[in-house]
């Protein structure tokens, strides 16, 4: 066992405990702030994946705006949710239940795959993943039009979403 | 160099506790958490299918910026309903939005 593995078993530990934590936790300010360690988590991974562009737009776009945003609309309506008896339904054993089959269908499937454990070539030296990656997203012959879809539907969600929440009294 | 398998079974680990987190929580903003929690799941799969296949392939981590967008979106959509139905009805618990149950 090298010593990559080792660091990629503790972060995985960290990113299933936390979100667990998140799930779980009776606080939605603690869920909010154990979701922040999820995504730091995934983003180690994302570094060890060499997606270093990937790593570094998720801490900025999933800690610094999602993270930050579940914590202001926790904040605007934790009222009502203080001490009202558990946090879960009254099926979660169902749930857990679910959960654990999809898990273990999931891990089936995966398994009869026959590159299931396959490992990765050496990341090659001269290769510029993120130049790469920049053509890619506005060359017409790969993928400018879902790039420029995804930025119209983020421009129409924010729109919506202001025009949602505003108070018109 | 880590196995392949490492990523996928950690990517179902974390799906399936999205989708607990989604079915079991009263929070209408906990259910949002969980569907984070999914959508991240999905992404580390993106990135580890492109680092594992051919890496001058650049589709994986496209549309794991996709991803991104749509969750951005899809978050900043899903608060401002649960902040507006809060303003009025004076509830975030799902199970009590039941305007439209027919």
């Amino acid at each position: 066992m090298t010593a990559m593995q080792i660091f990629f078993l503790i972060v995985g530990l960290v990113i299933l405990g936390s979100a667990l934590m998140v799930v779980t936790t009776r606080n939605l300010i603690h869920a909010a702030l154990w979701l922040i360690v999820t995504l730091f988590g995934v983003a180690v991974l994302f570094a060890i994946l060499d997606a270093s562009f990937l790593a570094v737009v998720q801490v900025v776009v999933y800690i610094g705006a999602i993270a930050i945003l579940f914590i202001f609309a926790v904040m605007l309506t934790h009222k009502e949710m203080r001490d009202r008896g558990p946090q879960l339904n009254n099926s979660w054993w169902l749930n857990a239940i679910i959960s654990l089959l999809t898990f273990g269908g999931l891990f089936w499937m995966l398994q009869s795959w026959n590159g299931f454990s396959k490992t990765a070539a050496d990341f090659p030296s001269s290769f510029d993943a993120v130049g790469q990656l920049g053509k890619a997203l506005i060359s017409p012959d790969a993928f400018v039009l879902p790039f420029e879809v995804a930025s119209v539907l983020l421009l129409a969600a924010l729109v919506g979403a202001v025009y949602i929440a505003f108070n018109r009294k | 160099m880590i196995p392949l398998s490492w990523f996928l079974i950690l990517s179902a680990a974390l799906f399936s506790i999205g989708l607990f987190g989604v079915l079991s929580r009263k929070n209408a903003v906990a259910i949002l958490l969980g569907i984070e929690l999914m959508l991240n799941a999905v992404n580390i799969n993106l990135v580890s299918f492109w680092r594992y296949g051919d890496v001058s392939q650049m589709a994986g981590q496209v549309f794991a910026i996709i991803v991104f967008a749509v969750a951005a979106s899809e978050v900043a959509v899903g608060l401002a309903l649960v902040i507006s139905v809060y303003r009025r009805r004076n509830t975030v618990i799902a199970d009590e939005i039941d305007l439209m149950k027919w």
